[in-house]
């Protein structure tokens, strides 16, 4: 008896009239695997500095988050502070073991700070982005102990920490960042794009912010990526 | 057996949905809550069709390479540590999913929004083995309680009203405070997040589907707005992605390209709240995500469609825009096509899927607009495959005795010119005199199947080509 894995893969190919081997098509999937071309890339985000900036926060509000900027990572805790404050939320924070997060200056605050890992009862915590994208707002977060997945989708609040220097016009831009910083071809375990906060329209197509994940993102982008350590 | 079907009995489905006042009045918000949104934001990119033919052409590519592509895929989720099980139909799917939940000692498993999950039969299979699957997409968690399937591919519960839903919340959530105050979407929204939460954190197996997989990488995606696919993943133990075979993409530059087509289209979003690219399980220093990553990939038909005139509709990417913007959908909803999948995509794909003896209504249920074609991201011909199994549909034998035999009168007519001349210009006389009084005819011999719900209008005397000749002459 023939195993399901070669019964499926002999009826794909007969379907497809190949063997498998021709050595044409074993070419084109490799350059393909190996160059990755770049296919249409809008021209929306193709913009200096300062205009994806500008654009990154445009389209994260247009996406229902809100955003603060600081001059420097030594701002940060302040600034998160301050916005917890605004907001009536609780003086409690959780975070993973980010370097550049461990590195801001948290005693300046009377924050009650947690770390590792959520358990689903924390209403506030933060991450370090890798990443962002200004073409339409979106933030990218990779797993590890760092920046622990379960945080950016447990507690009611997230507040998301983003280095200026790390925000990119387009989508593709997020892929040569990532193969530079993991090897080609790996990945983190997982890479979660967030696009503001997590919303329903599942009842009468009318849309709700607050479904299975945050409540809130705020996003602290921090202009002075240079000493972020 | 995969999921029941009441296809073979569409017409009936398509009159009781007409008279369900629920359902219309809930329809009515289809053609308002998605057509504008996407347009809208269709509008704000002017690269968006350029973008369509990529996303086409990289399908293209990767399902005439779909093999090679698999191939390397496998390869790389087992470098990333988890594993690849291949079924070839959905019996065999059920089957190793149960088996990976046995394995796992999994009581309780919390499910993302999945239509493979749907087309195999999956929670029936799970509950008669003792596993109890809970559904946490707001829509699919409100269509299990009624014990449903969806009705739109990735709005499962938008056939339903706000009134309906509060009526289900209080017959199932009798742990809470009969008194409270469900009025609002909101506070409906607000209690299936507290009902979830318990769910996720309690979950010894989390399945979800995938919109892609990556060969490149060895990755799978999800692109949710709720966040319940992620928990579902990111929670339980073990995590098994439930995929069918033309899900794949080559590389990550590769799927940018459709998800920029996929988001507009399906809820006129500019990018979805989370896409979330998961490889493998997790690694030293992890401290969450599943300790088991298991990916099972189905067949179930699918390959018979390449290198045949239904391939194309292995591009499509489950978006939604075809039903969206069908009128027979609009009118019926998703329920009377009676399998998994509905609207313009739904009859393409279902007869390939359960056959066109059970399904053959479907590609019938189309007025040839051509609307589903034109919004489709992946630039699929919908109607032209519907036209493919209305001609299979023919050679089979499959057509009603009374169409097939209107239809070899026609033929016998339209091969004999002078003849079909002479006798429609007779017809054509003769109703013009009887209906001149009114102007239309209430009921007429034959034609009962228009005349029932609509007056058949009376001729003006004379033919078509008959007035085409005389202006030619006049000209």
């Amino acid at each position: 008896m023939t195993s399901a894995r070669d019964d499926l893969f002999a009826n794909l190919r007969r379907s497809l009239s190949v063997t498998g081997t021709e050595r044409i098509r074993v070419a084109e999937v490799e350059e393909r695997l190996a160059e990755a071309p770049l296919g249409v890339i809008p021209a929306r985000g193709q913009l200096d500095a300062a205009g994806r900036l500008a654009l990154f926060k445009a389209m994260a509000e247009a996406a229902s988050a809100t955003v603060t900027e600081v001059e420097s990572p030594e701002a940060v805790p302040q600034a998160v502070a301050a916005y917890l404050r605004d907001h009536n939320l609780p003086a409690t924070l959780r975070m993973g073991s980010d370097p550049r997060l461990a590195a801001m200056p948290w005693r300046d605050t009377s924050l009650e700070i947690a770390s590792g890992r959520s358990d689903g009862h924390d209403l506030n915590a933060i991450s370090h982005a890798f990443g962002a994208v200004a073409e339409t707002g979106t933030l990218v977060m990779t797993s590890g102990a760092d920046n622990p997945t379960t945080l950016n989708f447990l507690p009611d609040n997230h507040i998301v920490v983003l280095s200026a220097a790390d925000v990119g016009g387009d989508l593709e831009s997020v892929w040569p960042k990532l193969r530079k910083a993991l090897g080609k071809g790996a990945m983190p375990r997982a890479l979660n794009m967030v696009t503001g906060p997590s919303r329903s329209a599942d009842i009468e197509q009318t849309l709700f912010l607050g479904a299975h994940g945050p409540r809130s993102l705020h996003i602290v982008l921090v202009k002075d990526a240079a000493s972020a350590g | 057996m995969s999921a029941v079907s009441t296809s073979p009995q569409f017409k009936r489905n398509a009159h009781e949905a007409l008279r369900d006042a629920n359902l219309q009045q809930a329809l009515g918000m289809v053609r308002l809550g998605f057509i504008d949104k996407r347009q809208a934001v269709v509008d704000k990119l002017p690269e968006f069709d350029a973008l369509r033919d990529s996303a086409r052409e990289i399908k293209n590519h990767t399902l005439a390479h779909l093999d090679l592509y698999l191939e390397r895929y496998e390869k790389k989720v087992q470098e990333a540590g988890g594993q690849v099980h291949f079924a070839r139909d959905a019996e065999e799917a059920r089957g190793l999913i149960l088996e990976i939940c046995r394995k796992a000692g999994a009581k309780t498993v919390t499910k993302g929004k999945s239509m493979i999950s749907e087309e195999i039969g999956l929670n029936a299979h799970l509950e008669a083995n003792g596993v109890t699957p809970v559904e946490t997409d707001l829509g699919e968690y409100i269509i299990q309680l009624r014990n449903e399937g969806p009705s739109h591919i990735i709005a499962p519960a938008v056939h339903l009203t706000k009134a309906q839903i509060e009526s289900d919340f209080r017959r199932v959530h009798t742990h809470l405070d009969p008194t409270r105050d469900l009025s609002e979407p909101r506070s409906l929204l607000t209690e299936a997040r507290g009902v979830l939460r318990q769910k996720f954190l309690a979950a010894d197996v989390g399945i979800t589907g995938a919109n892609f997989l990556i060969a490149e990488t060895g990755t799978s995606i999800i692109v949710t707005n709720e966040g319940n696919g992620d928990l579902t993943q990111t929670l339980p133990k073990v995590h098994i992605v439930l995929a069918s075979i033309e899900k794949m993409v080559p590389t990550l530059e590769d799927v940018s390209q459709i998800l920029r087509v996929l988001a507009r289209s399906a809820t006129g979003q500019e990018m979805s709240v989370y896409t979330t690219f998961s490889t493998g399980p997790r690694r030293a220093g992890d401290p969450d995500g599943p300790e088991q990553y298991h990916v099972v990939i189905l067949d179930n038909g699918r390959s018979n469609m390449l290198g045949g005139e239904f391939q194309d509709m292995l591009r499509c990417i489950r978006c939604g825009a075809c039903m969206n913007h069908c009128p027979v959908y609009h009118a019926v909803g998703g329920h009377a096509y009676g399998w998994v999948y509905p609207g313009p995509m739904g009859a393409v794909l279902t007869p390939t899927l359960i056959g066109v003896d059970k399904a053959g209504h479907l590609p019938n249920a189309s007025t040839f607009c051509g609307r589903c074609e034109s919004v489709c991201p992946m630039k699929i011909p919908l109607p032209k495959m519907m036209r493919h199994w209305r001609e299979r549909e023919f050679e089979r034998h499959l057509m009603p005795a009374p169409m097939r035999y209107g239809l070899g009168l026609w033929a016998f007519f339209a091969r004999r010119p002078a003849l079909y001349r002479l006798t429609t210009r007779a017809a054509m006389w003769s109703l013009s005199k009887l209906g001149r009084s009114k102007g239309r005819f209430k009921s007429l011999p034959f034609a009962g199947g228009w005349t029932k719900y609509r007056d058949f209008p009376a001729p003006q005397g004379d033919t078509f080509q008959a007035q085409w000749a005389k202006r030619k002459r006049a000209a």
